[in-house]
């Protein structure tokens, strides 16, 4: 029984110390005193944070990223390093909250959900949700789907978005859910799923890099309008203008065409694929006129 | 560390519009004690056969369940997770694999086989240990008395065996439930993945993760107190064991 007792006065302790945790400083003082910047990266968001083939973290996120630490330096005036710590869907935000990451470089959604937990910097990037599936399934919409089996990556909007949707449209369908973007796809690719709902821009790299991409569609049907920012800390102004500052002269720069053909619409390591996805009337509009609303009204 | 602290969370209803978190987690906690059951269940039988061929004469039949134990004890879980659940209905004839994967419960069924392979080799080694701890004079004097090797040990060794391995086997019992977890990576919505699920759709990671961790010490409270009123309610006085 003592040990018992032990046990609960030890738990409640360390409860009681982790709400009564010190307030940490705003970031870009932490990232001063410290000397480094910790960026949250994908494995597998291809093409937005991926590891290539000698294990370096890449691609468009990480690119903008890398222009926010420039003006990081620039503010600070001195020289910062960087550091890449791997995140997935599920960890993404309490190791943002609990100061582990300070910028989050992936493929994550701005909704106003999150808003509660952390904030975003002007959206990179506009993707609908879309339905992958097998050409011989004859899958043309959701409504298809009804009784079949779908594939969603746990910790994104999209499962939260199928799960309402099976419930308000009653489809029936039965959603299992993929532990990241590649097992989602092995769940379609081995026929435990009829289709994998995701954003389409990740559908067609998965498409891109399958053994057997002509045997995939991507659905015309889309199921929503997503935002894509950089994830921060919230209720740190002062960072966020930097991060903002870093996006929006991004943008305006000339080199931006550039930045963006480079990620989709070029062949890609490690293999070499082209995705081919022009740029999106949404994405010209965000770029023109930057912005970080969550509401996909604003993107429309 | 800045976080919005909601407890109320559980009391709201989740986006299937049906049940409330609190419901939810139930629902995990559910899935989690019946993978462990009977994953515990298949584990303690195959365990207890492959222990004693392990201490059998025959020296053909300690090879096939020494290959066994090394075999399933040493490939990590989570692999061989990920084994039985996209390879292994890759190997079997198509239409086995589409029936295997066809399956209402198919992320179930496949942690419970897993699960149950994977402990049984654990279970398999404590068995043997249990019976090799024992004094060689009781096989002997068993077999004098003019018992048969099948009557030895289903009347002397293994029931003195079993009193010097439980708290072991109680280790065991607590690892498989903890083990069961790792069913989440093949999509199969226990105590752990119905946490992660309610941090998914609500946000509130800590509160969700607290509620599980909760959980599991309870169901270990009881298994252990339970396991303890077994040890008492087997012991012999003047054998091995405490009581």
């Amino acid at each position: 029984m003592a040990s018992i007792r032990l046990f609960v006065f030890l738990t409640l302790a360390l409860v009681a110390g982790a709400i009564h945790a010190q307030q940490p400083p705003g970031t870009l003082a932490k990232i001063g005193r410290d000397g480094y910047i910790t960026l949250g990266v994908r494995e597998g968001s291809v093409p937005f944070s991926y590891l290539d083939d000698k294990g370096r973290f890449i691609g468009y996120s990480v690119d903008l990223c890398m222009k926010i630490v420039d003006e990081v330096k620039k503010r600070l005036n001195k020289p910062v390093e960087v550091r890449m710590t791997p995140v997935s869907a599920s960890n993404r935000i309490p190791l943002m909250a609990n100061g582990t990451i300070d910028l989050e470089c992936g493929s994550t959604t701005n909704n106003a959900d999150r808003a509660g937990q952390v904030a975003f910097s002007p959206t990179i990037f506009v993707i609908a949700n879309r339905l992958l599936t097998r050409k011989t399934a004859n899958i043309r919409s959701l409504a298809d789907m009804k009784g079949k089996t779908l594939v969603a990556t746990a910790g994104t909007t999209t499962l939260k978005q199928m799960t309402a949707l099976n419930r308000e449209r009653n489809l029936g369908m039965r959603i299992v859910i993929g532990k990241d973007h590649p097992e989602s796809f092995l769940m379609l690719e081995t026929n435990r799923a009829a289709a994998e709902a995701n954003d389409d821009i990740l559908l067609a790299a998965q498409v891109a890099g399958s053994k057997q991409p002509a045997d995939y569609v991507i659905g015309s049907e889309a199921l929503s309008l997503e935002p894509y920012g950089i994830m921060l800390r919230r209720g740190d102004p002062a960072f966020k203008e930097v991060v903002d500052a870093a996006i929006r002269a991004a943008f305006a720069s000339p080199d931006f065409p550039r930045l963006y053909a480079k990620w989709f619409t070029s062949p890609i390591p490690p293999k070499g694929i082209n995705l081919n996805v022009p740029m999106s009337p949404q994405l010209q509009k965000v770029v023109a006129n930057p912005t970080d609303s969550p509401d996909p009204a604003a993107y429309r | 560390m800045d976080y919005n602290w909601n407890w109320a969370i559980f009391g709201e209803l989740s986006p299937d519009g049906v049940n409330t978190y609190w419901q939810m987690l139930l629902s995990g906690l559910g899935w989690t004690l019946a993978t462990s059951l009977a994953g515990w269940a298949m584990a303690l039988l195959l365990g207890t056969l492959v222990g004693v061929a392990r201490t059998l004469p025959q020296r053909w039949l300690r090879l096939v369940a020494g290959g066994y134990v090394e075999l399933f004890r040493n490939v990590p879980l989570l692999v061989q997770m990920f084994l039985w659940f996209f390879v292994v209905p890759e190997l079997l004839p198509r239409a086995a694999g589409d029936w295997l994967k066809a399956l209402p419960q198919a992320p179930f069924v496949t942690a419970v086989v897993c699960l149950g392979f994977f402990t049984s080799a654990r279970v398999a080694v404590q068995v043997a240990a249990g019976i090799d701890a024992l004094a060689g004079g009781q096989a002997q004097a068993a077999l004098a008395l003019g018992l048969t090797r099948g009557q030895a040990y289903r009347h002397v060794l293994l029931p003195l065996a079993v009193r010097i391995v439980l708290p072991p086997l109680t280790s065991e019992f607590l690892n498989i439930i903890k083990n069961s977890s790792v069913a989440l990576t093949i999509g199969l919505v226990e105590l752990t993945a119905s946490a992660r699920a309610i941090q998914e759709f609500s946000f509130q990671v800590f509160e969700a993760y607290t509620a599980a961790t909760v959980l599991y010490v309870l169901v270990n409270l009881v298994v252990t107190a339970g396991m303890h009123a077994v040890e008492r309610r087997l012991a012999l006085p003047g054998t091995l064991g405490k009581y």
